[in-house]
């Protein structure tokens, strides 16, 4: 017999409404359909009906978390619609923005995934040290989340000699604390047993579905763009592309733990040799670009993020398209919650499989179990669910 | 009003859980709301905790802008909350409908879909702010005046 379950789209802590909603036999769930109609606001169309200018602070504000990758998609686009390109003490100081908003988004991320395995000490720890990130953030650009940073023709502010002192300072301490946090994940039996094996998605499959960002690179795909198509001056900062090949949730964990000592790196790098000069073009506010079309790719803490305009030569695009990580990754859950020979999911998997590609969208609030055949229906709340994955963790070990 | 009353009221105030809902918001207030739930701001010293149903719910602190496909989905959350219930609107969007005002798939403000007790302004808003939001309705709750 097969019943219906509804995963969303409300859910207490980080959320955007997602409706999952799961075919299941038994414990196993045996096929998915998912729903991310809630969020929709219409930006791109918004898009068309403002100067370029005000464009960016609604692209900034398509994702809080990876806001620093769509306004630098979005600067890269309009100044490749323009021929113009930032100067190299930009180009360093957007790099360094990227890798602390990435550094934050994984602290953000590990934290979460942890909550829902039920491990709250870590959530919290993570957290915490997220906060420092955070300051610093608030240091360079002024604000702590929507960090209106990147600009058309460059950066909004100049970085400070005391600023970066903190910087560093801050750096080294994320660094302790993420070998700390990395050994332990590595010894602690819970993690393992609930990451180790659970939702495999193999390379192959990886590849046909379009996957993007860490949670390809943890199939064992060496994809990257700052390394594949270098846009701010990526090719001249040295970095390792993470790669993992268990290919299962343990992966994607590892993948972004090592992934933030590489973001520490880099951002060291580019202090170090931090180019003199300006760091914006003066471009008037209120511009023409020429006609014409553009793409750029950014990797976004999420993965490969794609803009693309088309311009006919006016003071706002003609047509604006976004591509964000998480919907090609959304693809990937389907294939990862559905079982099949060999190979099964149970519903307690869910928040394990579902939290590993990192989808701006946790949805595990309130669950709704149909039984089809007899019409009777229960609520769940997210409790009740993360009760039922708690036990489960308790088994398996 | 009597003793009983007095204490009910009293002790609603010692514990005001929340729940969030994010109404096509963009994350930035979601996650500026998650951290105060943690070490740096830490609002369960004030008996706030964060829920996951509606029906164990007080104050209903609702993110970003109304969608048309989320609209329905606030109202049933809303009426599933039991008397009595606050509403807090965080951030411009939720207040105003910020920058994403005009667009065609949202509704102007969240008060134009359910009342709305208290606002917090910011985008994202900081966690001082929501700090001092809840404590100020609290404090109001606590006196009977909303």
């Amino acid at each position: 017999m097969s019943f219906e379950i509804s995963i969303g789209p409300q859910h207490p802590i980080h959320v955007e409404p997602l409706m999952l909603r799961l075919s299941v036999e038994g414990e196993l769930i045996v096929d998915v359909d998912v729903d991310v109609s809630y969020i929709h606001r219409g930006i791109e169309k918004a898009l068309e009906a403002r100067p370029y200018i005000q464009g960016l602070y609604l692209v900034e504000r398509i994702c809080g978390i990876c806001n620093a990758a769509h306004s630098l998609c979005y600067c890269l686009n309009v100044e490749q619609l323009l021929g113009k390109e930032a100067p190299p003490r930009a180009k360093y100081l957007r790099i360094v923005v990227e890798e602390l908003s990435r550094i934050h988004s994984h602290l953000l991320w590990l934290g979460h995934y942890f909550h829902t395995l039920g491990f709250e000490t870590l959530f919290m720890y993570f957290w915490r040290d997220r906060e420092r990130i955070m300051d610093m953030l608030e240091l360079i650009t002024g604000n702590r989340v929507t960090t209106s940073y990147n600009t058309i023709g460059g950066v909004r502010r100049d970085l400070t000699p005391e600023a970066e002192q903190r910087l560093r300072r801050t750096l080294d301490y994320i660094e302790e604390r993420m070998r700390y946090y990395e050994k332990v994940i590595d010894s602690e039996p819970t993690i393992l047993a609930r990451t180790q094996g659970v939702g495999i998605l193999k390379p192959s499959d990886a590849v046909r579905l379009g996957v993007v960002g860490p949670h390809l690179r943890a199939s064992g795909v060496k994809h990257d763009v700052r390394l594949d198509d270098p846009y701010s001056g990526h090719d001249e900062i040295p970095f390792n592309v993470i790669t993992w090949d268990t290919c299962d949730c343990y992966a994607r964990v590892k993948v972004r733990i090592r992934e933030v000592y590489e973001s520490v790196n880099m951002i060291r790098y580019a202090l170090d040799h931090m180019p003199s000069g300006d760091y914006r073009l003066k471009i008037p506010p209120f511009f023409k670009a020429p006609p014409g079309e553009s793409l750029s790719r950014v990797e976004a803490p999420r993965g490969e993020l794609v803009h693309y305009s088309i311009s006919d030569g006016g003071d706002r695009p003609y047509r604006y398209k976004v591509r964000t990580p998480t919907l090609a990754n959304l693809l990937s859950v389907v294939e990862m919650l559905r079982s099949r020979d060999g190979y099964e999911v149970y519903i307690a998997d869910v928040p394990a499989i579902l939290g590993g590609i990192d989808p701006c969208i946790c949805c595990s609030a309130r669950v709704m179990v149909t039984d089809e055949a007899r019409r009777r229906r229960t609520i769940m709340t997210l409790e009740d669910v993360i009760k039922i994955s708690r036990e489960r963790g308790a088994k398996r070990r | 009003m009597g003793l009983v009353e007095k204490l009910v009221k009293k002790c609603r105030a010692r514990s005001p859980w929340i729940l969030l809902f994010d109404t096509g918001a963009c994350n930035a207030c979601d996650i500026e709301i998650a951290a105060c739930l943690t070490p740096r701001y830490d609002v369960e010293r004030f008996g706030v905790l964060a829920r996951g149903s509606p029906r164990h719910a007080d104050i209903l602190v609702v993110t970003g802008p109304v969608t048309r496909q989320a609209r329905d989905r606030l109202i049933r959350i809303y009426e599933q909350m039991p008397e009595p219930k606050y509403v807090v609107a965080a951030g411009t969007c939720a207040t105003s409908g910020g920058v994403y005002w005009g667009c065609y798939n949202t509704y102007p403000s969240l008060d134009s879909v359910i009342p709305v007790h208290a606002y917090v302004s910011g985008c994202p808003v900081k966690p001082e702010a929501i700090l001092k939001a809840i404590s100020i309705l609290v404090e109001k709750i606590e006196k009977g005046e909303v």
